[in-house]
């Protein structure tokens, strides 16, 4: 059978070049990890466990090590978890306060919502550069931007600007002094990298407070023995996405354009989440009226379609997709979302045979369905 | 761009993996049997018969991940249920659970409405050959929406004295779970709110009840384990 994976968001397969340069890294023995990464501290990056990782030592590293510059954060309803969890354990049990802002019905914060919520103990804005469900992009320059610019306005170190570039890596600029921030977390499963292994970029003269305790990697902000073989990996596969990363947007919006175009229009009661334009060149998300996200994930996955779905029956919690919810939508059209995220191996056949074998297994599912969600929610 | 392999990632062919890849589990043949090739379900021309069906049940609602609706056919003479029409918004478990129970109430001659009224969850879950545990709720949804259709079958033959209300109180009009139904919850070793939620989806789409349910959970965890 023909088999079509589209959930490169979740994970990525290892691209050989990459393993290539980590094999030797894997068989033979380095005898002193921390003095061998130079590179590392050239560019100022710590290594982790993974893009949580990241997220909860600049989130909780960061708030926790300037605590006594100010108690007020902000971020955005629309975070990943890693975010997300790391403010509301800082909010209910620091004694942190925090502005969680809300995006517009596309998934777009804007700079001046930022300027807005900035209070005068603001220390840390945290709005990801691209959203891993929706795929919608964030302002993020502009909005590095404001938060530099107050910054010199009160002749002051803080507030600082993390982002979660987790998503964006493969895609988007990375260029640290045109984005303006301050800290910035990516990972290498989602562009062809090793798993397990992420990091965080981060700006000089920031002080973090340790995770974990132990050891003198990485100046002891990050103790633990390094993943040698995964940093180097990481390191290839970053190479390899910024190299490509031109080449296979303009490859890639087309191919989504065409999977988003060909649902819309030849399956009824259907939507777009998050925005036409401003999003990941490999995200389509849609939301399925009438039926439920993993019914439909588990007919498209006989047919040999590999996606993921926003809703609750795949989460541990029974609550769907937090992200569907911040866009302002209610339960139902949450419970029906289905995303597909292109990758390397997509080709324009991949989603020809996505478009003929989706709309009937879409039918077949509402035909048993008993709900007839509003028109409100998808004309 | 044909240097990547697009076997796709292992746990997700024929069953599900969560969003964050971690967590899979894997349905039995029954039940993907009953995913693929639903029995019974209510087709639109049948459904254009109203007349036909003396009873209707209903349970759920979208906002909480499952809703069930079901039309019952009930011999008159023997009070035996000849059909068991149904339609669900669900998962592939609730689909599939819905599923088996018409299939279950309407062999051998059709179960009397007596004998239905006693059908359990763990009934259905044992001919699907078992549900994954966090699957468990999908299962609860179809005997409650029959035990529902049985009352209204009762109620349009003005036999009101069988007419069972559930003798326990409901907490979530919504998903109609019980305070027995927590008990029970509890009793299965479900020892927190969510545990509870896992177990029953109480509360899911309708956060209002949940300190209501909070409160239970805590009564019936003091009760039996002190």
């Amino acid at each position: 059978m023909r088999s079509v994976y589209l959930d490169h968001a979740a994970t990525t397969p290892l691209d050989p070049r990459v393993l290539e340069v980590m094999l030797p890294y894997l068989k033979e023995a380095y005898g002193n990890p921390s003095s061998f990464h130079s590179m590392g501290k050239e560019a100022k990056l710590l290594f982790t466990s993974g893009g949580t990782e990241s997220d909860n030592l600049a989130v909780l590293g960061f708030a926790r090590a300037n605590a006594d510059k100010g108690r007020h954060l902000i971020t955005s309803a629309l975070e990943h978890h890693a975010v997300l969890e790391a403010m509301m354990h800082l909010e209910k049990k620091e004694g942190f306060r925090v502005t969680y802002l809300k995006p517009d019905s596309t998934g777009r914060i804007t700079a001046d919502q930022v300027r807005e919520a900035l209070q005068p103990d603001t220390i840390l804005v945290s709005i990801m550069y691209a959203n891993n469900e929706v795929g919608t992009i964030e302002p993020v320059a502009e909005i590095g931007n404001v938060i530099q610019k107050i910054r010199q306005e009160k002749k002051q170190a803080w507030p600082v600007f993390h982002t979660d570039a987790c998503q964006a890596t493969g895609f988007l600029e990375m260029d640290i002094e045109k984005l303006h921030v301050d800290l910035l977390t990516f990972n290498g499963s989602k562009m062809y990298g090793p798993k397990g292994v992420g990091a965080l970029y981060l700006k000089r003269g920031i002080k973090l407070q340790a995770l974990l305790y132990g050891g003198p990697q990485e100046k002891g902000w990050r103790p633990g023995t390094e993943n040698v073989a995964g940093i180097i990996g990481l390191s290839k596969a970053l190479e390899l996405a910024q190299a490509n990363c031109a080449r296979e947007s303009a490859r890639l919006i087309p191919l989504r354009d065409k999977l988003i175009h060909g649902i819309l229009t030849r399956i009824p009661k259907t939507r777009l989440n998050g925005h036409p334009t401003e999003r990941l060149p490999n995200n389509v998300n849609i939301s399925f009226m009438d039926i439920e996200g993993e019914a439909l994930l588990l007919y498209l996955d006989a047919a040999g379609v590999y996606a993921s779905t926003g809703s609750a029956c795949t989460s541990l919690s029974l609550e769907p997709s937090h992200v569907i919810f911040a866009l302002g939508y209610p339960y139902e059209v949450a419970h029906g979302s289905l995303r597909f995220t292109l990758g390397h191996a997509t080709t324009d056949s991949d989603i020809d045979y996505v478009l003929k074998v989706l709309p009937p297994l879409v039918e077949k599912l509402r035909a048993i369905s008993p709900v007839r969600v509003d028109e409100k929610y998808y004309v | 761009m044909s240097e990547y392999s697009q076997e796709p990632i292992s746990g997700t062919t024929g069953d599900v993996t969560t969003k964050d890849g971690v967590k899979s589990w894997f349905y039995s043949d029954v039940v993907k049997d009953h995913f693929f090739h639903p029995r019974n379900f209510m087709e639109d021309a049948l459904e254009a018969d109203a007349a036909h069906y003396n009873a209707i049940g209903k349970v759920g609602s979208p906002a909480c991940g499952d809703e069930l609706r079901v039309w019952l056919h009930v011999d008159p003479a023997t009070e035996r249920i000849a059909e068991f029409r149904w339609k669900t918004f669900g998962c592939g478990s609730a689909i599939a659970s819905s599923s088996m129970a018409s299939v279950i109430v309407t062999e051998n001659g059709g179960m009397t409405l007596e004998d239905a009224r006693k059908l359990k969850p763990q009934d259905i879950m044992a001919r699907l050959g078992g549900l994954p545990a966090r699957k468990f709720h999908c299962s609860v949804l179809c005997d409650k929406a029959l035990r529902d259709a049985i009352n209204d079958y009762y109620r349009r033959a003005s036999k009101f004295d069988k007419i069972i209300v559930e003798a326990s109180r409901i907490i979530d009009p919504v998903s109609k779970v019980t305070d027995h139904d927590i008990e029970e919850a509890v009793l299965d070793g479900a020892q927190t709110l969510e545990a509870v939620q896992q177990k029953t989806k109480v509360g899911i789409g309708n956060p209002g009840v949940l300190p209501a349910v909070e409160e239970l959970v805590r009564f019936y965890k003091e009760k039996y384990f002190g």
